[in-house]
């Protein structure tokens, strides 16, 4: 579910575009002005205006963003006003070229979009990086890391409803033998949550809970000094519960102390347009307190501004 | 025609590739019983002495002449189905009635980016499953991480690539290769630049090879057929494809090597099989055209040739 607000009546492309392009005259910038309209169109709206605005002025709307906007704010409207496909092939580049072994940005991309749309990812990564995802990822990560990201990123999952119980059932007692053993990059492992389709997956966790008592990811949770774990773990939950991921990644990024902008602004600005309803009510629920108001609590300015729009929370 | 010479036309009818189905007509339409017993009783090749006193149709040759009238309409669903789902249909025969790691590097490697995801598309309408999980779970062996990755990519296809990196990376797969590992299939290196870069970066490290090694990449890796075939495919697939003709077309018997042929033609025949063809003359001394004349029959046989002159066409 979406929190973007649109206005029911939308000025014209021209206009938008118009009022964008006074927003940068003169001194400083008309960030108020920059919110009201970006922060309240659709994918298909700013990529119209983008194109409106080039053909008008000549240049690119995100090269004068990029100029007249700083900081926090500027990343947002960036990441924001990019197509999904290209917005995910720029946190995917940033992901692999400065890759650590907790960085998670990778895993999350391949394993929540739908299939279509990581091919979209990966065909964008093409026209703007002149290489394939996938080249970069084997080279830039090593070892079990590399095992399963490379799998990850290069899948093109079976999309259907279909669960095949059999499978399910010898799936969870492979993976529940492998992490029992501690075996938690066997090629086993790595193959089921990296071919399999997401429906199966799920299949396959249920049937683990049922067959052995417990949570995968819970059992996922043992083992501190492993810096693989982690990794797994957000594979499974970015497959399975995708939006339970996100709201911990909320809520970890405003819990930390200075705020962590970089998740904050990524995970607002790639599920404004897909499921951030549902985190934010999942957000209350957890925390007691509205993500907004958290929100408002942890940053100022017009980077928090932005971030209030885009959660369907400001009055505008 | 003589008696004799009939029953040598009639034979060669019913065996090599494809069937004379005009010969068939005409020369068994006419023949009365007496004929058709002394035939059956002077081809020993194909028929035997039955204990009952009656000259019994060899079982192999029954099943293998079955194949030989199919192989026409084989030809023909094969040339008609859209290109996706003909390479997903090859696809899955290949894990499921094989394992055929040939024609899984063949399709993965020399079908364009888009044509490959396509293929891929088509496995999900098709089968219900992603070919990538068909073959991580049928497929036990050593070369299991190599096919995954090989049919998993999703190349970039522009001009750009690094000068620099390709060098090293020729320089890497110069020291695997010379360290003489028997698993070369498994090495992580060889499999990470052969399953992910573009092939024009494969095609500018194929040369620094050369020209540092003084040997060609691919016959370097040539006790493992896999990694030299994947590299023909990725960096000169008429190559690859003349050998696969060249093989099929020496009559080495083998169901596969003549469902070689017909897979061949028909889904090259819009893309190079002009370059392939001559490859082919090149190597072997002999047009395609004349050995395909030579061994094959009939419909089948009219209908390869057809597909081989449409390169003509487009001089």
């Amino acid at each position: 579910m979406s929190t973007l607000i649109v206005p029911p009546h939308v000025p014209s492309v021209a206009e938008d575009s118009e009022q964008l392009h006074k927003a940068f005259e003169g001194w400083g910038t008309n960030e108020h002005l920059i919110i009201s309209i970006l922060a309240h169109r659709n994918a298909g709206q700013r990529r119209a205006i983008r194109h409106a605005y080039a053909e008008t002025y000549g240049k690119d709307l995100l090269k004068d963003l990029d100029k007249e906007l700083s900081s926090d704010f500027e990343r947002l409207v960036l990441l924001w006003t990019l197509d999904p496909p290209e917005r995910d092939a720029v946190l995917t580049d940033e992901a692999t070229k400065k890759w650590t072994k907790s960085n998670q940005v990778l895993v999350e991309i391949a394993c929540t979009r739908p299939s279509k749309g990581l091919i979209l990812v990966r065909e964008a990564y093409h026209s703007r990086f002149k290489r394939s995802l996938e080249e970069d990822v084997a080279y830039h990560t090593t070892g079990d890391f590399r095992k399963l990201l490379l799998p990850l990123v290069s899948s093109y999952r079976y999309e259907g409803d279909e669960v095949n119980l059999r499978l399910a059932k010898s799936e969870a007692k492979i993976l529940h033998e492998k992490i029992k053993g501690k075996h938690y990059s066997d090629d086993d492992v790595i193959r089921i949550v990296a071919t399999r389709s997401k429906a199966q997956v799920n299949a396959t966790l249920n049937e683990y809970k049922n067959e052995f008592g417990s949570d995968i990811i819970k059992d996922l949770e043992h083992d501190d000094d492993n810096e693989f774990l982690p990794i797994l773990k957000a594979t499974f939950e970015c497959l399975v519960y995708p939006e339970n991921y996100f709201e911990k990644v909320l809520r970890e990024a405003i819990n930390k102390r200075g705020t962590d902008e970089g998740a904050l602004t990524r995970i607002v600005a790639t599920r404004a347009e897909v499921d951030l309803k549902i985190i934010k009510d999942l957000y209350h629920k957890r925390n007691s307190v509205p993500l907004h108001r958290a929100i408002v609590k942890d940053t100022h300015g017009d980077y928090e501004k932005m971030l209030v729009a885009l959660i369907g929370e400001d009055d505008a | 025609m003589a008696a004799a010479d009939e029953f040598g036309v009639l034979t060669k009818a019913f065996t090599g590739l494809g069937v004379d189905e005009k010969s068939l007509i005409s020369i068994l339409g006419k023949w009365h019983p007496e004929h058709k017993q002394s035939f059956r009783k002077t081809t020993r090749d194909i028929f035997i002495e039955d204990e009952r006193q009656f000259e019994r149709w060899d079982d192999r040759h029954v099943q293998k002449l079955q194949q030989e009238f199919l192989r026409f309409k084989d030809a023909v669903v094969l040339w008609t189905m859209h290109p996706w789902e003909r390479d997903a249909r090859l696809l899955w025969e290949a894990v499921y009635k094989g394992p055929k790691y040939g024609i899984l590097v063949e399709i993965a490697c020399t079908r364009s980016s888009e044509e490959l995801l396509g293929a891929r598309r088509a496995y999900h309408s098709l089968f219900e499953h992603s070919i990538e999980e068909d073959i991580a779970f049928h497929i036990h062996s050593f070369e299991k991480k190599l096919l995954v990755g090989l049919v998993s990519a999703y190349r970039y296809e522009g001009p750009k690539y690094g000068e620099e990196v390709a060098k090293s990376e020729a320089k890497i797969l110069k020291n695997v290769i010379k360290d003489g590992a028997k698993k070369l299939h498994e090495e992580e290196e060889i499999v990470r630049i052969l399953t992910t870069r573009s092939k024009l970066h494969l095609k500018a490290v194929f040369k620094h090879y050369k020209e540092t090694s003084g040997n060609y990449l691919d016959e370097d890796l040539g006790d493992h057929l896999i990694l030299k075939q994947t590299v023909q495919c990725l960096c000169k697939p008429e190559t690859y494809f003349t050998e696969v003709l060249d093989v099929s077309l020496k009559g080495i018997g083998h169901d596969f090597a003549k469902e070689a042929l017909t897979r061949v033609i028909v889904t090259r025949a819009d893309v190079d099989l002009k370059l392939i063809k001559e490859e082919y003359h090149h190597l072997s001394g002999f047009t395609l055209s004349h050995k395909i004349e030579e061994i094959a029959n009939g419909n089948f046989k009219d209908f390869l040739l057809t597909l081989i002159a449409r390169g003509d066409q487009e001089n």
